[in-house]
């Protein structure tokens, strides 16, 4: 196997939305590499629809103080409140930069960026829905993807493409010590490279394809998570998972909020709008913990369409013609696209899709990994984007804060990293690091004689996620699935990969992504069995009341050296904001 | 049901020519051809090298040639496009393996064009101005997801890889009709060089393969007709 080294300052892991921002921000300050699996282009961000919330206030009477309380009490009072305001405060000139940055956003009669409502955003602590999220169309993440990377070309960043990182090193193996490197597989050569720096902010997405049904692209598959996990990083609020309303029925493809932000209405097999009893006053804007619990338990109680009565209806065939056209053109699309249907005038066959990941690498307000529930700095090491835990959105998060989330913390990042790596050389690192890589891909290449199949281990993980840790969870559940996931760790080390050639092999790379896929479903489960509570994205049968007496604190998941997971905790951080019962 | 695969491979390690390999795969009639493909990758011959990642046609990684026309495998589902499905790598860009181009020269002609926002002038705190007329004047090319369905449908492009193609041009478009820009006037400078627009010969054929739906050769006359008369209605 061959491989070559590089040294920069600063290494970016990743290139969606926080990659990218933090890209813009280290450009011209220190020497940066932009590592990517994907062109960038093709980041996950892309897939992002209705918009990015900020107290603009240009279309109704607005605050970024109630945006943080809607984010504190969207995410059921796990949010640390000072990141949230951060986050909510900061957004204002994020979405600013963004337009100067040329966004295409939306805009009112007077010029200003248009705004339009979206689920768990109200005016004055729950009043009443607010119009907060600034848009693009339904294609807000695609136009951010794309003015960001438009950015990073105008300023000559370097770009990795189609390398997949694997591997992080640390001064003497101890995160708490510095970042020395990481180790990145080549896809067009098979070659490994190694690039020494000083510091690495991992921008690596989510990992919903831990699931059967989700909006998440294949390729996000936890990587960053799972690589960290493995090296030392814990792991935080793994247990927070969000379903997405409205997903395409069986395929998962999301339709975005926005549909219901515009008027769009969820309707049960009896053409009952069933949210009206679930939330009386936001109604379909709750957020979505609770409307994907509201459909499941529609589900449930046998209110279901379809010969297995397993999914549910959302309704756009009262609102305007024009009204879809311009503002929701690319999901009406999908659903022509997909389910061979008009959308203004058929009911969408609907359910509930794994979306994001609240939790993950946990980070301070700075995007610094810390270590420990001291809050201990990883020094140089950053995170941001959906692969972070930060945590500004607790155990669930609102619609359009993820955009917000990437923008914020991205440039936070960048420009901590950027500040660090001032003055410093790069630690160094041995000859043969990258022997751990080489390796683990030596052996999946000369495992030709396995008896397992990538997609099989795969295709029955996600089976079982989905069948027992998504919306409704229990302890029985819980077990079955970490029972099964230890076995499917087993079968994976016989796992065979038939391609032997060096260049592109897909194969090879679905092999270690599959990895990953079972470390933070390992993490996921480990996390959830313990909270016996429920709250936000966590939902237990057995324990269906929210426990603020016992669970106001995080989760944070290690390995350990023999493979099991070791949890800690940590305690929220309060604000202005006190625990209430939450009710839309 | 079940579906013939016939799939153009080619791996520069092993084969000195392109050759043809036929699969069977059984998919449902509502499946998407990249399920079909992934039938193949993980059930039947895990050496298919092909790009995907979205799944549902906004992350432009899948084009490719299927039956004969540039499509999105994620996009184009299997009862729209029958049981025998040919499928082959895009053309005009070198095959790196199997259905894997080489998107290099592509990204180089976007980067051409300068494909960012020029404007020079401090915007103070607030946002920039721009009425819902002037933002809807250049929407249609916003849509573009880089995927070369365009370029790489091209008949000039095939015969003359130094044309800056319909992709390039439709990102400079999305500029020169923003009324934020400043830089028009350098960019239809650029796209008034032999490289240029003046190659498109109206062909149609990027206008039939863009899976957004964007009126690529519209596009394209646009900005020919701004070079001959500087200083259209961008704003």
């Amino acid at each position: 196997m061959n491989v070559h080294r590089h040294t920069f300052d600063a290494v970016i892991v990743g290139a969606g939305g926080a990659g990218l921002r933090a890209a813009i921000e280290t450009a011209g300050k220190c020497r940066t590499a932009v590592i990517s699996k994907l062109y960038p282009t093709r980041s996950h961000t892309g897939a992002a629809q209705g918009g990015m919330c900020a107290a603009l206030a240009n279309v109704e009477e607005d605050s970024w103080e109630w945006h943080a309380f809607d984010t504190v009490k969207g995410g059921d009072y796990l949010v640390d409140q000072p990141a949230a305001e951060i986050m909510c405060r900061e957004a204002v000139d994020a979405v600013i930069e963004l337009e100067h940055f040329g966004l295409p956003f939306n805009r009112t009669p007077q010029g200003k960026i248009d705004q339009r409502r979206f689920g768990g955003h109200t005016r004055n602590h729950g009043e009443a829905p607010v119009k907060r999220a600034c848009y693009a169309a339904d294609r807000t993440g695609h136009m951010i993807l794309q003015t960001l990377y438009q950015q990073c070309v105008a300023r000559g960043v370097a770009f990795f493409d189609e390398f997949q990182v694997l591997d992080v090193a640390f001064v003497d193996g101890d995160p708490s010590r510095g970042v020395a490197g990481v180790v990145a597989h080549e896809l067009a050569t098979g070659d490994l490279h190694v690039f020494e720096c000083s510091a690495a902010l991992f921008a690596t997405g989510g990992f919903g394809r831990i699931f059967k049904v989700s909006s998440n692209a294949h390729t996000l598959t936890g990587d960053g998570p799972g690589l960290l996990w493995r090296r030392g990083v814990p792991l935080e609020d793994m247990e927070f998972f969000q379903f997405h309303p409205t997903g395409i029925n069986k395929l998962g493809i999301l339709l975005s909020e926005a549909a219901r932000g515009e008027g769009g209405i969820l309707r049960n097999e009896d053409g009952e709008r069933f949210m009206e009893r679930y939330a009386p006053t936001v109604k379909d804007l709750a957020p979505r913990d609770m409307v994907s619990r509201a459909m499941l338990t529609e589900i449930r109680q046998g209110r279901g369409s379809g010969a297995d009565k397993d999914y549910l209806y959302l309704d756009l065939t009262h609102l305007p013609p024009e009204q879809i056209d311009e503002k929701l053109p690319d999901i009406a699309e999908f659903v022509r696209t997909y389910l061979g249907i008009e959308p203004k005038t058929d009911l969408i066959p609907i359910q509930p899709t794994a979306h994001y990941a609240m939790g993950g690498i946990p980070t301070n307000v700075s995007a610094e990994v810390i270590l420990d529930a001291e809050g201990t700095v990883a020094p140089g090491l950053y995170a941001a984007g959906e692969c972070a835990c930060v945590s500004v959105h607790g155990a669930n998060r609102l619609g359009t804060n993820s955009l917000l989330d990437i923008v914020v913390f991205g440039r936070r990042g960048g420009a901590a990293m950027a500040e660090f790596v001032g003055g410093r050389e790069p630690p160094g690192l041995a000859p043969g690091f990258e022997e751990a890589v080489a390796g683990t891909i030596t052996a999946l290449l000369g495992g030709v004689e396995g008896t397992e199949r990538v997609a099989d281990v795969r295709a029955e993980l996600q089976e079982q996620m989905t069948l027992n840790a998504s919306v409704f969870r229990t302890d029985e559940s819980l077990r079955a699935v970490s029972a099964t996931i230890d076995r499917l760790r087993a079968r994976y080390l016989s796992v065979a990969v038939t391609d032997q050639s060096m260049r592109f092999n897909y194969e090879l790379s679905e092999a270690l992504e599959l990895g990953y896929l079972l470390d933070v479903a390992q993490a996921l489960v480990a996390a959830a069995l313990a909270r016996t509570e429920s709250r936000g994205g966590h939902f237990r049968d057995d324990h269906p009341l929210r426990d603020d007496a016992n669970w106001m604190r995080h989760s944070l998941a290690y390995r350990q050296p023999d493979g099991s997971i070791r949890l800690d905790y940590k305690p929220v951080v309060g604000g202005p904001y006190l625990p209430m019962e939450r009710k839309y | 049901m079940d579906v013939d695969l016939r799939i153009k491979r080619f791996d520069p390690e092993n084969d000195e020519r392109p050759h043809w390999e036929e699969y069977r795969v059984t998919v449902d009639e509502s499946d998407r051809v990249l399920d079909a493909l992934h039938q193949v990758r993980w059930y039947q011959d895990g050496s298919l090298a092909f790009r995907r990642s979205c799944a549902h046609g906004v992350c432009g990684s899948d084009a490719m040639v299927i039956n004969g026309e540039n499509r999105l495998a994620c996009v184009l589902l299997v009862r729209d496009v029958g049981s025998k499905i040919t499928v082959e790598p895009l053309r005009g860009l070198p095959v790196l393996k199997d259905l894997v181009v080489d998107m290099d020269a592509f990204f180089a002609q976007y980067r051409k064009v300068m494909p960012w926002l020029v404007n020079e002038t401090d915007p103070g705190d607030g946002e920039r101005l721009q009425s819902p007329e002037q933002r809807a004047r250049f929407d249609d090319t916003t849509k573009c997801i880089l995927c070369a369905a365009c370029t790489t449908s091209c008949p000039v492009y095939w015969a003359n890889d130094t044309y800056v193609g319909p992709a390039a041009i439709v990102n400079a478009h999305r500029f020169i009709y923003d009324s934020r820009d400043e830089a028009g006037d350098e960019r239809l400078e650029i796209l008034d060089a032999q490289s240029g627009v003046w190659k498109c010969r109206t062909a149609f054929n990027c206008t039939d393969a863009c899976p957004r739906g964007i009126r690529v050769t519209e596009a394209i006359q646009e900005v020919k007709r701004a070079i001959v008369r500087p200083h259209p209605e961008s704003g």
